[in-house]
Protein backbone atom coordinates (compact mmCIF):
# COMPACT_ATOMS: atom_id res chain seq x y z
CA UNK A 1 0.00 0.00 0.00
CA UNK A 2 1.19 3.36 -1.18
CA UNK A 3 2.93 5.20 2.30
CA UNK A 4 0.61 6.26 5.09
CA UNK A 5 2.48 9.62 5.43
CA UNK A 6 0.98 10.33 1.77
CA UNK A 7 -2.20 10.34 3.36
CA UNK A 8 -1.40 12.41 6.27
CA UNK A 9 0.48 15.05 3.81
CA UNK A 10 -3.12 14.90 1.71
CA UNK A 11 -4.87 15.17 4.94
CA UNK A 12 -2.88 18.69 5.90
CA UNK A 13 -3.26 20.27 2.11
CA UNK A 14 -6.84 19.51 2.01
CA UNK A 15 -7.68 20.30 5.62
CA UNK A 16 -8.87 24.28 5.44
CA UNK A 17 -10.86 23.31 2.24
CA UNK A 18 -13.40 21.22 4.06
CA UNK A 19 -14.93 23.94 5.54
CA UNK A 20 -15.87 25.95 2.77
CA UNK A 21 -17.66 22.99 1.30
CA UNK A 22 -19.87 22.14 4.63
CA UNK A 23 -20.61 25.80 4.96
CA UNK A 24 -22.39 25.89 1.75
CA UNK A 25 -25.14 23.24 0.77
CA UNK A 26 -27.67 25.77 -0.74
CA UNK A 27 -25.02 26.60 -3.61
CA UNK A 28 -24.57 22.49 -3.54
CA UNK A 29 -24.53 21.18 -7.07
CA UNK A 30 -25.34 17.30 -7.56
CA UNK A 31 -24.29 14.51 -10.13
CA UNK A 32 -26.01 11.79 -9.98
CA UNK A 33 -24.72 8.69 -12.21
CA UNK A 34 -27.11 5.66 -12.55
CA UNK A 35 -25.06 2.83 -11.26
CA UNK A 36 -27.14 -0.73 -11.58
CA UNK A 37 -26.35 -3.68 -13.52
CA UNK A 38 -27.44 -2.18 -16.92
CA UNK A 39 -25.27 0.96 -16.19
CA UNK A 40 -22.63 -0.43 -15.20
CA UNK A 41 -22.56 -2.78 -18.32
CA UNK A 42 -23.18 0.39 -20.19
CA UNK A 43 -19.92 2.19 -19.20
CA UNK A 44 -21.00 3.80 -15.92
CA UNK A 45 -18.49 3.46 -13.89
CA UNK A 46 -15.73 5.44 -15.85
CA UNK A 47 -17.85 8.05 -16.63
CA UNK A 48 -18.75 8.80 -12.65
CA UNK A 49 -14.75 8.84 -12.73
CA UNK A 50 -14.64 10.84 -15.14
CA UNK A 51 -16.81 13.27 -13.69
CA UNK A 52 -14.76 12.79 -10.08
CA UNK A 53 -11.63 13.66 -11.46
CA UNK A 54 -12.41 16.72 -13.70
CA UNK A 55 -14.25 17.91 -10.98
CA UNK A 56 -11.10 17.37 -8.37
CA UNK A 57 -9.14 19.01 -11.41
CA UNK A 58 -11.17 21.93 -11.31
CA UNK A 59 -11.12 22.62 -7.86
CA UNK A 60 -14.40 22.64 -7.80
CA UNK A 61 -15.68 21.70 -3.88
CA UNK A 62 -19.18 22.52 -3.94
CA UNK A 63 -20.03 19.82 -6.67
CA UNK A 64 -20.75 15.93 -5.07
CA UNK A 65 -21.04 13.25 -7.02
CA UNK A 66 -23.23 9.98 -6.28
CA UNK A 67 -25.03 7.25 -7.82
CA UNK A 68 -28.71 5.79 -8.01
CA UNK A 69 -30.15 2.41 -8.78
CA UNK A 70 -31.59 1.36 -11.99
CA UNK A 71 -34.84 4.29 -13.53
CA UNK A 72 -35.64 1.75 -16.25
CA UNK A 73 -34.53 3.48 -19.09
CA UNK A 74 -31.56 0.65 -19.72
CA UNK A 75 -30.76 1.01 -23.78
CA UNK A 76 -30.20 4.95 -22.29
CA UNK A 77 -27.69 4.46 -20.69
CA UNK A 78 -24.93 5.62 -18.75
CA UNK A 79 -27.11 7.94 -17.36
CA UNK A 80 -26.40 10.82 -15.00
CA UNK A 81 -28.61 13.43 -13.90
CA UNK A 82 -26.88 17.35 -12.75
CA UNK A 83 -28.62 19.81 -10.53
CA UNK A 84 -27.94 22.96 -10.15
CA UNK A 85 -29.40 25.13 -7.47
CA UNK A 86 -32.81 26.60 -7.89
CA UNK A 87 -32.84 24.98 -11.69
CA UNK A 88 -34.80 22.06 -12.95
CA UNK A 89 -32.48 18.74 -13.20
CA UNK A 90 -31.48 17.99 -16.57
CA UNK A 91 -30.73 14.22 -17.57
CA UNK A 92 -28.06 13.39 -19.32
CA UNK A 93 -28.34 10.14 -21.79
CA UNK A 94 -25.54 7.34 -23.58
CA UNK A 95 -22.83 9.12 -21.69
CA UNK A 96 -19.02 8.38 -21.60
CA UNK A 97 -16.11 9.77 -19.77
CA UNK A 98 -15.33 12.67 -22.31
CA UNK A 99 -19.19 13.60 -22.28
CA UNK A 100 -18.92 13.61 -18.87
CA UNK A 101 -15.87 16.29 -18.60
CA UNK A 102 -17.48 18.42 -20.98
CA UNK A 103 -20.78 18.65 -18.86
CA UNK A 104 -18.51 19.70 -15.73
CA UNK A 105 -16.94 21.99 -18.04
CA UNK A 106 -20.19 23.69 -19.86
CA UNK A 107 -22.82 23.24 -17.33
CA UNK A 108 -21.65 22.61 -13.67
CA UNK A 109 -18.75 25.50 -13.77
CA UNK A 110 -20.71 27.70 -17.29
CA UNK A 111 -24.24 27.00 -16.03
CA UNK A 112 -24.99 26.11 -19.75
CA UNK A 113 -26.57 22.30 -20.03
CA UNK A 114 -24.86 20.57 -22.92
CA UNK A 115 -28.45 20.18 -24.99
CA UNK A 116 -27.05 17.50 -27.46
CA UNK A 117 -26.38 15.49 -24.41
CA UNK A 118 -29.92 15.14 -23.03
CA UNK A 119 -32.70 13.05 -22.58
CA UNK A 120 -34.74 15.21 -24.71
CA UNK A 121 -32.85 15.35 -27.35
CA UNK A 122 -32.33 11.86 -27.56
CA UNK A 123 -36.13 11.92 -27.49
CA UNK A 124 -36.34 14.14 -30.43
CA UNK A 125 -33.96 12.30 -32.73
CA UNK A 126 -35.77 8.95 -32.34
CA UNK A 127 -39.25 10.62 -33.23
CA UNK A 128 -37.55 11.84 -36.27
CA UNK A 129 -36.02 8.82 -37.21
CA UNK B 1 -20.49 -7.35 -18.57
CA UNK B 2 -16.97 -7.03 -20.19
CA UNK B 3 -14.56 -7.33 -16.88
CA UNK B 4 -14.85 -9.33 -13.58
CA UNK B 5 -14.31 -6.09 -11.89
CA UNK B 6 -16.98 -4.53 -13.42
CA UNK B 7 -19.24 -7.95 -11.50
CA UNK B 8 -17.54 -6.92 -8.53
CA UNK B 9 -19.16 -3.20 -9.15
CA UNK B 10 -22.23 -4.62 -9.40
CA UNK B 11 -22.10 -7.43 -6.72
CA UNK B 12 -21.58 -4.29 -4.43
CA UNK B 13 -24.68 -2.53 -5.45
CA UNK B 14 -26.58 -5.31 -3.92
CA UNK B 15 -25.18 -5.25 -1.06
CA UNK B 16 -25.46 -1.08 -0.88
CA UNK B 17 -29.08 -1.40 -1.88
CA UNK B 18 -29.57 -4.32 1.15
CA UNK B 19 -28.51 -1.52 3.48
CA UNK B 20 -25.06 -2.64 4.30
CA UNK B 21 -23.02 -0.72 6.85
CA UNK B 22 -20.24 -3.12 6.12
CA UNK B 23 -18.80 -4.70 2.95
CA UNK B 24 -16.07 -7.15 2.89
CA UNK B 25 -14.51 -7.96 -0.29
CA UNK B 26 -12.02 -10.78 -0.50
CA UNK B 27 -9.98 -12.05 -3.60
CA UNK B 28 -8.11 -14.95 -3.84
CA UNK B 29 -5.86 -15.88 -6.85
CA UNK B 30 -4.40 -19.27 -6.04
CA UNK B 31 -0.81 -21.29 -7.84
CA UNK B 32 -3.89 -22.93 -9.92
CA UNK B 33 -5.03 -19.81 -11.69
CA UNK B 34 -7.99 -19.74 -9.96
CA UNK B 35 -9.42 -16.48 -8.75
CA UNK B 36 -11.84 -16.92 -5.69
CA UNK B 37 -13.80 -13.76 -5.22
CA UNK B 38 -16.03 -13.58 -2.16
CA UNK B 39 -18.29 -10.76 -1.09
CA UNK B 40 -19.68 -10.26 2.53
CA UNK B 41 -22.03 -7.96 3.50
CA UNK B 42 -24.04 -7.11 7.08
CA UNK B 43 -27.45 -6.40 5.27
CA UNK B 44 -31.02 -7.26 5.48
CA UNK B 45 -29.73 -10.97 3.63
CA UNK B 46 -32.37 -13.63 1.97
CA UNK B 47 -33.87 -16.48 3.16
CA UNK B 48 -32.47 -19.64 1.40
CA UNK B 49 -35.45 -19.85 -0.81
CA UNK B 50 -35.15 -16.41 -2.10
CA UNK B 51 -31.33 -16.85 -2.62
CA UNK B 52 -31.91 -20.18 -4.58
CA UNK B 53 -34.62 -17.83 -6.93
CA UNK B 54 -32.06 -14.93 -7.49
CA UNK B 55 -30.06 -17.43 -9.72
CA UNK B 56 -32.96 -18.18 -11.36
CA UNK B 57 -33.18 -14.96 -14.19
CA UNK B 58 -36.28 -13.59 -12.94
CA UNK B 59 -35.76 -12.77 -8.93
CA UNK B 60 -35.68 -9.01 -8.33
CA UNK B 61 -37.18 -6.95 -5.30
CA UNK B 62 -36.88 -3.89 -7.95
CA UNK B 63 -39.86 -2.42 -9.08
CA UNK B 64 -38.35 -0.85 -11.97
CA UNK B 65 -37.96 -3.89 -13.94
CA UNK B 66 -38.94 -7.39 -13.59
CA UNK B 67 -36.26 -9.55 -13.55
CA UNK B 68 -32.68 -9.03 -11.72
CA UNK B 69 -30.07 -9.70 -13.89
CA UNK B 70 -26.41 -8.97 -11.50
CA UNK B 71 -26.08 -12.10 -10.12
CA UNK B 72 -27.69 -15.15 -12.62
CA UNK B 73 -25.21 -13.06 -15.45
CA UNK B 74 -22.05 -13.22 -12.68
CA UNK B 75 -22.91 -17.01 -12.37
CA UNK B 76 -22.90 -17.36 -16.10
CA UNK B 77 -19.87 -15.36 -16.84
CA UNK B 78 -17.69 -17.79 -13.94
CA UNK B 79 -19.52 -21.00 -14.75
CA UNK B 80 -18.17 -20.71 -18.33
CA UNK B 81 -14.67 -20.92 -16.89
CA UNK B 82 -15.94 -24.12 -15.13
CA UNK B 83 -16.06 -22.00 -11.49
CA UNK B 84 -19.73 -21.13 -10.18
CA UNK B 85 -21.46 -18.57 -7.93
CA UNK B 86 -22.83 -19.17 -4.52
CA UNK B 87 -24.81 -17.37 -2.28
CA UNK B 88 -24.90 -18.09 2.05
CA UNK B 89 -27.37 -15.64 3.32
CA UNK B 90 -29.58 -15.42 6.56
CA UNK B 91 -32.34 -12.86 7.14
CA UNK B 92 -31.26 -9.74 9.25
CA UNK B 93 -27.62 -11.31 9.32
CA UNK B 94 -26.29 -10.32 6.07
CA UNK B 95 -24.56 -12.10 2.66
CA UNK B 96 -22.10 -13.83 1.23
CA UNK B 97 -21.53 -13.95 -2.83
CA UNK B 98 -18.45 -16.41 -3.46
CA UNK B 99 -17.55 -16.35 -6.98
CA UNK B 100 -15.14 -18.73 -8.56
CA UNK B 101 -13.27 -17.84 -11.96
CA UNK B 102 -10.67 -20.52 -13.57
CA UNK B 103 -8.73 -17.71 -14.95
CA UNK B 104 -6.44 -20.10 -17.50
CA UNK B 105 -9.78 -21.14 -19.00
CA UNK B 106 -10.24 -19.18 -22.97
CA UNK B 107 -13.31 -17.96 -21.73
CA UNK B 108 -12.42 -15.96 -18.29
CA UNK B 109 -13.09 -12.36 -18.80
CA UNK B 110 -10.18 -10.19 -17.46
CA UNK B 111 -9.80 -8.95 -13.78
CA UNK B 112 -10.67 -5.72 -15.32
CA UNK B 113 -9.57 -2.71 -13.06
CA UNK B 114 -10.57 -3.29 -9.47
CA UNK B 115 -8.68 -0.52 -8.53
CA UNK B 116 -11.73 1.62 -10.18
CA UNK B 117 -14.29 -0.12 -8.62
CA UNK B 118 -13.22 0.50 -5.37
CA UNK B 119 -12.46 4.14 -5.55
CA UNK B 120 -15.57 4.13 -7.53
CA UNK B 121 -18.07 2.78 -4.04
CA UNK B 122 -16.09 5.09 -1.99
CA UNK B 123 -16.24 8.19 -4.23
CA UNK B 124 -20.25 7.53 -4.06
CA UNK B 125 -20.44 6.51 -0.40
CA UNK B 126 -18.00 8.42 1.33
CA UNK B 127 -19.80 7.81 4.64
CA UNK B 128 -19.96 4.34 4.34
CA UNK B 129 -20.76 1.47 3.93
CA UNK B 130 -17.24 0.48 4.89
CA UNK B 131 -14.80 -1.41 2.67
CA UNK B 132 -12.47 -3.95 3.63
CA UNK B 133 -10.39 -4.72 0.79
CA UNK B 134 -8.49 -7.95 1.25
CA UNK B 135 -5.93 -9.16 -1.63
CA UNK B 136 -3.63 -12.73 -1.87
CA UNK B 137 -1.89 -14.05 -4.68
CA UNK B 138 1.08 -16.49 -4.71
CA UNK B 139 3.05 -12.86 -5.41
CA UNK B 140 1.70 -12.08 -1.52
CA UNK B 141 -1.41 -9.90 -0.08
CA UNK B 142 -2.37 -6.55 0.87
CA UNK B 143 -5.35 -5.32 2.28
CA UNK B 144 -7.27 -1.80 2.19
CA UNK B 145 -10.29 -0.20 4.58
CA UNK B 146 -12.21 2.55 4.37
CA UNK B 147 -12.51 2.96 8.43
CA UNK B 148 -8.95 3.11 9.19
CA UNK B 149 -8.38 5.82 5.76
CA UNK B 150 -11.01 7.81 7.13
CA UNK B 151 -9.55 7.64 10.59
CA UNK B 152 -6.42 9.05 9.51
CA UNK B 153 -7.86 11.36 7.50
CA UNK B 154 -10.70 12.95 9.85
CA UNK B 155 -12.16 15.63 9.19
CA UNK B 156 -11.13 15.67 5.58
CA UNK B 157 -13.80 13.20 3.87
CA UNK B 158 -13.09 10.09 2.05
CA UNK B 159 -14.36 11.87 -1.28
CA UNK B 160 -11.52 14.36 -1.83
CA UNK B 161 -10.46 14.30 -4.74
CA UNK B 162 -7.24 13.79 -3.77
CA UNK B 163 -7.98 10.92 -1.66
CA UNK B 164 -10.00 9.80 -4.40
CA UNK B 165 -7.25 9.70 -6.01
CA UNK B 166 -4.63 8.18 -3.66
CA UNK B 167 -7.09 5.09 -3.44
CA UNK B 168 -6.95 4.66 -6.89
CA UNK B 169 -3.22 4.93 -7.05
CA UNK B 170 -1.97 3.06 -4.53
CA UNK B 171 -4.79 0.19 -5.30
CA UNK B 172 -3.53 -0.19 -9.18
CA UNK B 173 0.07 -0.60 -7.50
CA UNK B 174 -0.95 -3.42 -5.26
CA UNK B 175 -3.25 -4.95 -7.99
CA UNK B 176 -0.51 -5.10 -10.65
CA UNK B 177 1.68 -6.42 -8.59
CA UNK B 178 -0.50 -9.26 -7.08
CA UNK B 179 -2.25 -10.05 -10.31
CA UNK B 180 -0.23 -8.50 -13.13
CA UNK B 181 1.05 -11.69 -14.85
CA UNK B 182 -2.01 -13.03 -14.71
CA UNK B 183 -4.46 -11.13 -16.70
N1 LIG C 1 -26.27 -8.84 -0.93
C1 LIG C 1 -27.62 -9.00 -0.95
N2 LIG C 1 -28.35 -8.84 0.17
C2 LIG C 1 -29.69 -8.99 0.15
N3 LIG C 1 -30.41 -9.29 -0.96
C3 LIG C 1 -29.75 -9.46 -2.11
C4 LIG C 1 -28.32 -9.34 -2.18
N4 LIG C 1 -27.93 -9.58 -3.45
C5 LIG C 1 -29.05 -9.84 -4.15
N5 LIG C 1 -30.16 -9.76 -3.35
C6 LIG C 1 -31.56 -10.00 -3.77
O1 LIG C 1 -31.55 -10.70 -5.00
C7 LIG C 1 -32.23 -9.97 -6.02
C8 LIG C 1 -31.58 -10.18 -7.37
O2 LIG C 1 -30.29 -9.57 -7.43
P1 LIG C 1 -29.65 -9.24 -8.83
O3 LIG C 1 -29.56 -10.49 -9.65
O4 LIG C 1 -28.37 -8.52 -8.61
O5 LIG C 1 -30.71 -8.31 -9.56
P2 LIG C 1 -31.13 -6.80 -9.18
O6 LIG C 1 -30.03 -6.23 -8.32
O7 LIG C 1 -31.21 -6.13 -10.51
O8 LIG C 1 -32.45 -6.89 -8.47
C9 LIG C 1 -32.19 -8.52 -5.53
O9 LIG C 1 -33.27 -7.78 -6.04
C10 LIG C 1 -32.29 -8.71 -4.02
O10 LIG C 1 -33.63 -8.87 -3.61
MG1 LIG D 1 -27.99 -6.42 -8.63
Amino acid sequence: MKSIAELEEIRKRTLQRINLRREDKESEVRVVVGMATCGIAAGARPVMMAFVDEIGRRHLSQVTVSQTGCIGMCRLEPMADVFLPGEEKVTYVNLDADKARRIVAEHVVNGRPVTEYTIGNAENNKQQA
Amino acid sequence: MRDISLHLMDLAQNSIAAGARLISVDLALDDNGVLTMRITDDGRGMTPEAAQRALGPFATTRTTRKVGLGLPLTQANARLTGGDLTIASAPNEGTTVTCTFYTRHIDCLPLGDLAQTIAALVAAHPDGPDIELSLTSPKGESAFGTAETRDILHPVPLDTPEVIAWITQSLREQTDVLFGGER
